[in-house]
């Protein structure tokens, strides 16, 4: 066999172009005759739009076209859609207000999009985009979440009264109520999951180039789902058949979510190229990236625990106000519904849990997935809110994890409110973490750091998240207008050597290796002779793309299932070949042997032979060796573990310092260790850059957005966090053939809260019971002098 | 409104017309074809344009091509002696130091840089030497395991 | 960036006469504040006129008592100084951690001066150790050269070419930087020098400024100790997204107590 199968930490196929500057990302792209767009945006938070007056911008050097909300409108171009409907308490669809690709009369945001400019070069069309007169009546605006739905705020759509999308529920309010009316004790906290921008190194990108002898467009755009962009684009915005249009998503530089949805400008430039006859590309610069791109988070939260005297939790209510951004994007509305509530049983056994969501519309930037999406909200409130019933109960943080998970015996676990885990051992991932963290020597190194006038903290959280979306059948039921299946095709091509094409896009998540060794392993050939294709509609049957760690339990299924059929074909050629029956045909070693027999034929020898049917009964079988499933999975699966962090933080600034990071993570199967342990690495500094670095913050009063640029969005640097220390435990999750979780995310979604909680843990002298992200130095600093009461009030 | 400018690049002497205002990335990436340099922020933080000039390492985001007139320029795609790849990029590979690939040039850059200044860094010095370059991936932890072996492989 | 045109000076006074001769003409040192801006269409000079290829502005040199840096030395070459570390360690210090190991390896002493930026590191060192800023034409002392956010003593034109630094008796600069952008929300240099204790604050307030009150406290009682109860007044400092007035105030205080034991 090879040694390139699942569980080996061979090294990436996609390494060494990426290394030797080889990578083709979008912007890497240039399209003979190509001209190049820049997008006028809007200035003001809310606006009017009186007039656009492109005539100095027509004439200045260089520009060919300028097109405004007028010239899209004519041509009938649609809006950008929403891909999920979420219902109110009442049974009312949300409001969906139209999303135009240009803005139609009003601007909703700083950076919505008024007109483009065409030009020879780049530089010339931002030279004319200045130029572009656009007469505005600015108009007050609301960007703060807790109190967008006031009556008297000013209104983002006409069609959203009070600027609500939707009022929704879920779960058992009125086992909530009772089980918080008969607890002995009831926490309650508030707190507020911030905005953040995802930040994808590689900004946003996108060439339109229309064939006029073909009468066919190509889109070459920075997505992680081509095809969806495809459907989205064909259906919605430009009505057009899928045949006229291929989209290409070649090497993408992250994205982390916020390369999922469909933007304007992906539209725009393919609508634009058949315009002036002639490829338009586009690419983001950050400060457009940070105007443009789709948010995350922006949650604010009321929760409440209780608890019976044994410090049991009797049931658990929650009440969030979720921020969708100006307008809906792509999943926007089910991220803090669908992919939230779900998860909020925990690791714990709560048996009854209420949330009600109130999705609202501001003027600023859209908000959908980013990294965990919805996930990490659910299991910051939990984490948090349990660290706070620890304390106000005098129970240790992980006495009362203990006294509250969901045994391992009774998996699969029906939770409260919908969703049944599948499987795994949540208590010994706690234990094993306690251990790895070296829990029992934390006083003395506590004592040690006060000795030196640091303040010392330990934080806990036991995540678990769902992964692999989805269901079609359970998406469907709560309001996916798509199903979330995936495909794959396995071309054994006449040398032997294996094309896989496959629906879901890799951009950083190493699929064309870890991809390589599913086949490697079924096959029994080395990766090499592998190659993985993705990222082009023209080239892959269907797919739904990159995102909530689906790629593997998914997409890898997909293929496996592909392998399994590709290998059910290859017995029946070997049985033709070496005259036995097909069922007495065994795959072992890389060979189809006779049961029983020395006759055997090597996988390449069958390969050659599926091509060369010069004595095939053709009437029993085809020539060819080429199988596609689509593989839609009967559950999601659910990854978890515990994260412990430990801080130092210096009193006199405030500083906190990451000392020590211990993780504990159960995804199942693991196919390449390195490459998980490196998904992990990543999903824990996005999470510890949310707890004490990121926030997005606009002005209140102009809806400015405040942090623009690098200069003040603060991004995690080397020098901010440390190496960690992680290990996995391994329960098989039976969703998927491979065993498979997904590693994505969890790291975003458990780390806040083990940061946070151990702020708060080394805080706790000082008075201070909750801190809200990120946890900054000047935020640490007045919660030690003013307490918590002046943390409230800031 | 042009002007000429000429520069070794990769060992290659270069010369073209451009535009005052042309930064040396979009010089190497626009008018040499040489994309591996990245442009992934507008205001010289992010790191994914850094290339070596007269043997410094910089950002080509915010240099002009002409004040690399005269200059020796070398970026990602200068590495590497023909197939066999050079130590830093060797060590990324083997830590599996990189992910989507975008900032990876410019970390390497500035890699061997650190390398060059201190041969055998420790931890704590390759993380306050990378403040110029901004990972979104890794979370950071294979790069620093890179580029301590990377140093090492230099012959630190 | 808007267009401009560009030229490369051989010589001083081939600068000055190609920026008098400019409409808007902007001196180019390092670039790594003016390239930005220009970038962001913030800034728009008619012409760059680049000092890379003034061979005698870039250089450090001991100078009897002081250290003398060339307007276009590098934040990296000042760093390198072997006259700079053994003369004012803290100025080596100061310069090793401005921005980037990249910035330090394009920016430069002059340029940042004569940028004058509220949160740059350079403004405590100039002002913190009693230095000279030498010009085509004069000289000015450091305690005069900043006179504002983003403004200096610089007459148009006037061309920064070197700036003395005295040697002090002891010297360190401790600085509390912006965690996004690395620039000083407060940098505090304290200096113990033949004519007193200097003690200047940069990121802090609209430019940079001394504190008399810790400065004497300190001339009594040269230690972190002296400097209990003493603070800057709120009022007068910035206040942004990363540090309200009253914080920067109160880091004013941390960083000096620092600065002073730092000073061995």
């Amino acid at each position: 066999m090879t040694d390139t199968g699942i569980g080996a930490r061979v090294l990436r196929k996609e390494d060494r172009r990426f290394l030797t500057g080889g990578g083709r990302y979008v912007d890497d792209i240039n399209r003979p005759n190509q001209t190049h767009a820049v997008l006028v945006r809007s200035p003001h938070a809310h606006a009017t739009i009186n007039g656009i007056n492109a005539k100095a911008a027509e004439s200045a050097p260089g520009v060919i076209a300028v097109f405004a909300g007028a010239d899209t409108a004519a041509d009938g171009l649609g809006g950008l859609p929403c891909g999920w409907l979420i219902n109110s308490k009442d049974g009312s669809p949300m409001a969906e207000p139209a999303h135009p690709v240009l803005a139609q009369g009003k601007v909703r945001h700083v950076g919505d999009p008024v007109a483009v400019v065409i030009a020879e070069t780049r530089g010339q069309a931002r030279d004319a985009a200045e130029l572009v007169e656009v007469d505005y009546t600015e108009l007050p605006s609301v960007v703060d979440t807790a109190t967008a739905a006031n009556p008297d705020q000013p209104q983002v759509h006409d069609e959203a009264a009070n600027n609500t999308c939707y009022d929704w529920e879920f779960g058992d309010k009125a086992g909530a109520d009772a089980g918080l009316a008969n607890a002995h004790h009831v926490t309650k906290l508030d707190l507020v999951n911030q905005r953040l921008v995802p930040n994808a190194i590689e900004p946003r990108a996108a060439i339109g180039d229309y064939d006029s002898g073909e009468d066919r467009y190509t889109l070459y755009t920075t997505t992680q789902n081509p095809h969806v962009i495809r459907l989205l684009m064909c259906t919605a915005v430009l009505n057009l058949p899928e045949t006229k249009v291929r989209v290409v998503a070649p090497d993408v530089g992250g994205g982390f979510g916020s390369k999922i949805y469909h933007y304007a400008e992906e539209a725009l430039v393919t609508w634009a190229s058949r315009k002036v006859g002639r490829p338009v590309k586009w690419t983001a610069d950050r400060t457009e990236a940070f105007l443009s791109d789709a948010q995350g988070r922006d949650h604010v939260t009321h929760v409440e625990l209780g608890l019976d005297k044994d410090g049991k939790f009797t049931a658990l209510k929650i009440s969030t106000v979720a921020n969708l951004g100006a307008y809906l994007s792509t999943f926007g509305s089910a991220i803090p519904t669908y992919f939230y509530a779900p998860i909020l049983a925990g690791v714990y056994t709560t048996p009854a849990i209420y949330c009600e969501v109130l999705g609202v519309f501001t003027h600023s930037v859209a908000v959908d997935a980013y990294r965990g999406a919805g996930r990490p909200e659910a299991c910051y409130l939990l984490e948090r809110v349990v660290d706070a019933a620890a304390r106000e109960t005098g129970l240790d943080p992980a006495e009362i994890r203990r006294r509250n998970f969901i045994p391992e015996s009774a998996q699969p676990y029906q939770t409260p409110i919908a969703l049944v885990y599948d499987g795994g051992n949540y208590q010994k991932n706690m234990e094993d973490c306690l251990a790895a963290a070296d829990a029992a020597g934390f006083e003395a190194r506590k004592a040690e750091s006060a000795a030196r006038g640091m303040l010392r903290g330990f934080g806990l959280c036991c995540y678990i998240e769902f992964c692999g979306a989805a269901p079609s059948a359970v998406a469907g039921a709560l309001g996916a207008r798509a199903g979330l299946y995936e495909a794959a095709t396995v071309r054994v091509n006449p040398s032997g050597s294996i094309s896989v094409m496959t629906g879901t896009h890799g951009h950083g998540q190493s699929h064309e290796t870890t991809f390589a060794q599913l086949v490697s392993e079924q096959l029994g050939v080395d990766i090499g002779a592998v190659e993985i294709v993705h990222g082009d509609t023209d080239k892959i049957a269907f797919g739904m793309g990159t995102y909530g760690s689906r790629s593997l339990p998914v997409g890898g299924t997909a293929i496996v299932k592909s392998l399994d059929k590709v290998i059910d074909k290859g017995k029946k050629i070997a049985g033709h070949i070496l005259e036995a029956s097909a069922d007495d045909i065994e795959f072992k070693d890389g060979q189809f042997a006779v049961s029983g027999t020395d006759k055997a034929l090597a996988f390449g020898e069958v390969a050659g032979a599926a091509y060369v049917p010069h004595n095939y009964p053709l009437e029993e079988l085809e020539p060819g060796l080429e199988e596609t499933t689509y593989f839609d999975p009967p559950n999601f699966t659910f990854p978890a573990g515990c994260y412990i962090c430990e801080v130092e933080i210096d009193k006199d600034t405030g500083v906190t310092r990451i000392d020590r990071f211990t993780a504990v993570d159960d995804f199942g199967v693991l196919v390449n260790p390195n490459i998980v342990e490196g998904q992990v690495h990543g999903g824990l500094v996005q999470g510890i850059g949310q707890a004490l670095y990121e926030g997005c913050q606009y002005d209140a009063e102009s809806g400015q957005l405040i942090t623009g640029s690098y200069m003040d969005y603060c991004m995690p640097k080397a020098s901010d966090v440390p190496s960690f220390a992680i290990s996995t435990n391994e329960t098989k999750s039976p969703t998927n053939p491979l065993g498979v979780r997904g590693c994505g995310e969890a790291g975003a979604i458990g780390a806040p809260p083990a940061v946070i909680n151990a702020v708060v843990d080394a805080l706790k002298d000082h008075g201070v019971t909750h801190i809200d992200m990120p946890a900054t130095p000047e935020k640490v600093w007045r919660a030690i002098h003013g307490g918590a009461t002046a943390m409230a009030a800031e | 409104m042009t002007m000429n400018v000429s520069m070794t690049v990769n060992g290659k002497a270069v010369a073209a017309e451009v535009e005052p205002r042309t930064l040396l990335v979009q010089y190497l990436r626009e008018h040499l074809g040489l994309t591996g340099t990245h442009v992934g922020c507008d205001t010289s933080q992010c790191g994914a344009c850094v290339v070596h000039v007269d043997g410094a390492s910089v950002k080509a985001c915010t240099m002009l091509a002409a004040q690399a007139e005269g200059a020796t320029v070398v970026t990602i795609e200068g590495l590497a002696n023909g197939d066999a790849l050079h130590p830093m990029q060797e060590a990324f590979r083997d830590n599996h130091g990189l992910q989507c690939g975008f900032c990876t040039p410019g970390m390497v850059m500035s890699a061997v840089d650190i390398a060059t200044r201190h041969p055998n860094p420790s931890e704590q010095t390759v993380r306050e030497q990378l403040e110029g370059n901004i990972c979104r991936c890794t979370g950071y932890h294979n790069i620093v395991k890179a580029v301590q072996a990377g140093a090492k492989a230099m012959g630190g | 960036m808007y267009n401009f045109n560009y030229h490369r000076a051989t010589s001083r006074d081939d600068a000055k006469a190609k920026q008098g001769g400019a409409e808007d003409g902007s001196y180019l040192a390092g670039g790594m504040t003016l390239l930005p801006t220009m970038k962001q269409r913030l800034a728009s000079p008619s012409d760059l006129i680049d000092l890379a290829g003034v061979s005698d502005l870039a250089g450090v040199r001991r100078d009897g008592d002081a250290v003398v840096v060339g307007a276009m030395t590098t934040h990296a070459a000042v760093a390198a100084s072997a006259d700079v570390a053994q003369a004012i360690p803290a100025l080596a210090d100061l310069a090793n951690h401005i921005g980037d190991p990249q910035v330090r390896n394009r920016g430069t002493i002059g340029g940042s001066i004569a940028n004058a930026d509220p949160a740059a590191d350079y403004p405590a060192a100039i002002v913190g150790l009693g230095a000279t800023v030498l010009t085509d034409s004069r000289e000015i002392a450091g305690d005069d050269f900043f006179t504002g956010m983003f403004e200096t003593a610089l007459n148009d034109g006037e061309l920064v070419t070197e700036v003395s630094f005295p040697v002090p008796e002891a010297a360190c600069y401790m600085k509390f930087p912006n965690p996004a952008s690395r620039y000083a929300i407060v940098g505090v240099m304290v200096a113990r020098t033949a004519d007193g204790v200097r003690v200047a604050v940069t990121g802090a307030g609209p430019s940079v400024f001394r504190s008399a009150e810790m400065e004497q406290a300190l001339s009594g009682n040269f230690s972190p100790d002296a400097l209990d109860g003493i603070s800057v007044p709120a009022g007068d400092l910035n206040a942004d997204i990363h540090a309200g007035s009253d914080y920067r105030a109160h880091l004013v205080g941390v960083m000096a107590k620092r600065a002073v034991a730092g000073c061995g």
